[in-house]
């Protein structure tokens, strides 16, 4: 994948993962064979239309998916080579927030209203290490500090609903850190936010991630943000990754044929911090995949080989990977 | 809060004197007349009648007679009965018994409905939340009064476990049996509330969090499902215990205690309007009092909320 060094001892390491959700339709194939693999320190970025199973995928490597109706049908997720699919509940749970955390999209209803947000930190420490709750209230207050929510001793005590949306948002950011985890998820963290606070939160999130040489994942639909923020990039299409590899090379020279069509539209400067663009067409109904590339009904390349078989994630250049046929085509025209 | 408070209670006068007139209202249209009733139909001197209306003021204009009563109410007169007794004293020596019930009801049902509720919430779509659901349909599908009556005829009647009727064995034991009837009777509204608050505050967002913590289930559940869950099921609780006096009054009569659900009857049946109007008006002071006491704990369960 990368460097031979460098991939004997990758932080984390997705083998064909596979999730099914049963709906009242029928099956539907959320997730059909996602390979992934990040290393220590590094930040990778996901894109991905909607429904291309992105929060799917972070939900599953968290351990939070709800079965029923989801259910993992297949592969492996190794986090440090812990098959987490297979580790019993309890070590789940000590893994959760101390190994790998996870940042949610809407911190208001990420965040237990009830509770005071010092609480609801300090709760990790307790639960965790075994901290008193005065040890508990201390950490908790350094954490508030450590992502500068301001006067954080005096505001320990307040409820969620008392703070600004950024505010909120570096709350969940504390908590997610609160344990040093090794891997930090974030799905879309600043779709919720104005576009000021938005980059507030991101500086915050890779200052944190390059301090505590944490890996990161980073769930975006702004390709502006994976580009500034992240390392590698991997799109996401239809429950497969369909193209990988360092961001900068991925987006300046994509080598699928939706990969193009996101980064084609966002390369000029004006249209920064835009959402991905519309493809014309819509992605195939995961309840019905197509036999063939599932890009294929959108795909101006489509031939023959395209409708009867699948194309494999296969290395194109170092450390690139693509999942179509036609990719020498494809960088060919870029 | 003390202006909040205060504003309260004076927001209470409106709705208390919106009340009062309609329940004087209805009184005041009550069929029979209160003299004949009072005398067994037989008919009496044409003075003594001309006599009795005046003293009680029935023959003034009905805006007359009601703002009267209301000046009085507001004075802690609730005005006196045929025999000359102040309905206040009346109401006031029955209270205690009437309260003892409805309170012990309340306990119970609260116990019932929150343990039906909380397990089926948890036990989603398993057999124990179908079986709950079908034990709540029931209660809510009988008449409370059928409820009443089947209890009392089959454990205080057949297998005699306790008095079918008054209150000689005091509480609890006189209680008990009409007491368990008004909870399970309500405790299945609350179990219903409390289960669909549950299943709702289990799909939210921050117990995915609190999951993502590596919480045990026990504490997500104790710790950050419960308390969200309560907070739609205290007002309904607070209201509800104000709501049980109102149902005291129809079980005290099927059991013969001596509360003010049978003073009420009586009064209804003597044409004893006086009586019933107080009875009418303290219940919804009561009533409105406790919906003071929610609003005001509410802001402990839910800092949202708080003033
Ligand atoms: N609870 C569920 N029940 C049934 N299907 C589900 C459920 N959750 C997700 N899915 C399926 O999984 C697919 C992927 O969903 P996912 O939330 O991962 O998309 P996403 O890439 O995160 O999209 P978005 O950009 O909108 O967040 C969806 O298309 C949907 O069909
Ligand atoms: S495999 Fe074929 S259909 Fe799929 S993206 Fe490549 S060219 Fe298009
Ligand atoms: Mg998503």
């Amino acid at each position: 994948m990368s460097t031979a060094h460098e991939a004997a001892n990758p932080l984390l390491e997705i083998k064909d993962l596979r999730v099914e959700f049963a709906t009242r339709q029928g099956v539907a194939t959320a997730i059909n064979g996602v390979d992934l693999s990040l290393q220590r320190g590094r930040a990778l970025g996901i894109l991905g239309e909607s429904g291309s199973g992105k929060s799917v995928t972070a939900r599953t490597i968290m351990g939070l998916l709800d079965t029923p109706p989801a259910k993992v049908t297949g592969g492996q997720i190794l986090l440090d080579g812990e098959d987490l699919l297979a580790v019993t509940p309890k070590r789940r749970r000590e893994l959760n927030s101390a190994s790998v955390a996870m940042v949610f999209q809407d911190a208001l209803s990420a965040l237990n209203p009830v509770h005071p947000v010092g609480r609801q930190i300090g709760e990790l420490y307790r639960v965790h290490r075994g901290y008193s709750p005065a040890e508990a209230k201390k950490a908790a207050i350094q954490m508030m500090d450590r992502v500068r929510i301001p006067v954080a001793a005096s505001r320990v005590n307040d409820y969620p609903h008392q703070f600004s949306g950024g505010m909120r948002q570096r709350i969940v950011i504390a908590m997610a850190l609160a344990l040093d985890p090794q891997l930090l998820i974030a799905d879309e963290p600043t779709t919720a936010l104005d576009v000021t606070v938005q980059a507030q939160i991101l500086e915050l999130l890779t200052e944190q991630q390059v301090e505590n040489n944490m890996g990161l994942i980073l769930i975006t639909h702004d390709i502006s943000v994976v580009r500034e923020v992240t390392d590698q990039v991997a799109v996401m299409y239809a429950g497969r990754i369909v193209e990988n590899g360092p961001t900068a090379q991925v987006l300046s020279e994509p080598a699928h044929p939706y990969t193009r069509g996101l980064a084609s539209s966002v390369a000029s400067e004006e249209l920064k911090g835009q959402l991905l663009p519309a493809i014309p067409g819509s992605p195939p109904d995961l309840l019905n995949l197509p036999a063939g590339c599932a890009f294929a009904g959108r795909c101006h390349l489509a031939n023959q080989q395209c409708a009867t078989e699948v194309p494999e994630l296969d290395e194109i250049a170092a450390q690139r990977h693509t999942a179509c046929f036609n990719s020498q085509e494809v960088l060919a025209h870029a | 809060m003390l202006g909040y408070t205060v504003r309260r209670i004076l927001q209470m006068i409106p709705v208390l004197l919106g009340a009062t007139f309609i329940i004087y209202a209805l009184t005041f249209l009550m069929p029979g007349d209160p003299i004949s009733a009072l005398t067994g139909e037989r008919p009496l001197p044409e003075a003594t009648v001309m006599q009795i209306r005046q003293a009680y003021h029935l023959d003034d204009p009905f805006f007359v007679q009601y703002g009267n009563y209301i000046l009085g109410v507001f004075r802690g007169d609730f005005g006196i009965d045929f025999f000359g007794r102040p309905v206040l004293d009346l109401i006031l020596e029955r209270l205690p018994v009437t309260f003892a019930l409805a309170l012990t009801a309340w306990v119970l049902k609260l116990f019932i409905g929150l343990v039906i509720g909380v397990y089926g919430g948890l036990r989603r779509g398993q057999s124990g939340d179908h079986f709950a659901l079908v034990f709540t349909v029931l209660f809510m599908g009988v008449p409370g009064f059928v409820i009443a009556l089947g209890a009392q005829t089959y454990f205080g009647v057949h297998l005699g476990w306790v008095d079918p009727a008054g209150i000689r064995a005091g509480w609890p034991m006189a209680f008990i049996l009409p007491a368990l009837v008004m909870a399970f009777e309500a405790a299945a509204g609350l179990a219903r509330l409390t289960r669909t608050s549950l299943v709702e505050v289990l799909r939210a967002e921050y117990l995915r969090t609190a999951k993502a913590k590596g919480l045990s289930p026990r504490r997500i559940i104790w710790g950050h499902a419960l308390r969200n869950a309560m907070i739609p099921v205290v007002t309904y609780l607070g209201l509800s215990l104000a709501g049980m006096l109102g149902g005291a009054v129809i079980i005290e009569a099927i059991f013969n205690i001596p509360g003010i659900g049978g003073l009420m009857v009586s009064s209804i049946n003597n044409k004893e309007g006086t009586i019933v109007v107080g009875i009418a008006t303290l219940l919804v002071l009561v009533y409105l009092v406790f919906n003071l006491l929610v609003d005001l704990t509410y802001g402990l369960i839910d800092p949202r909320v708080r003033i």
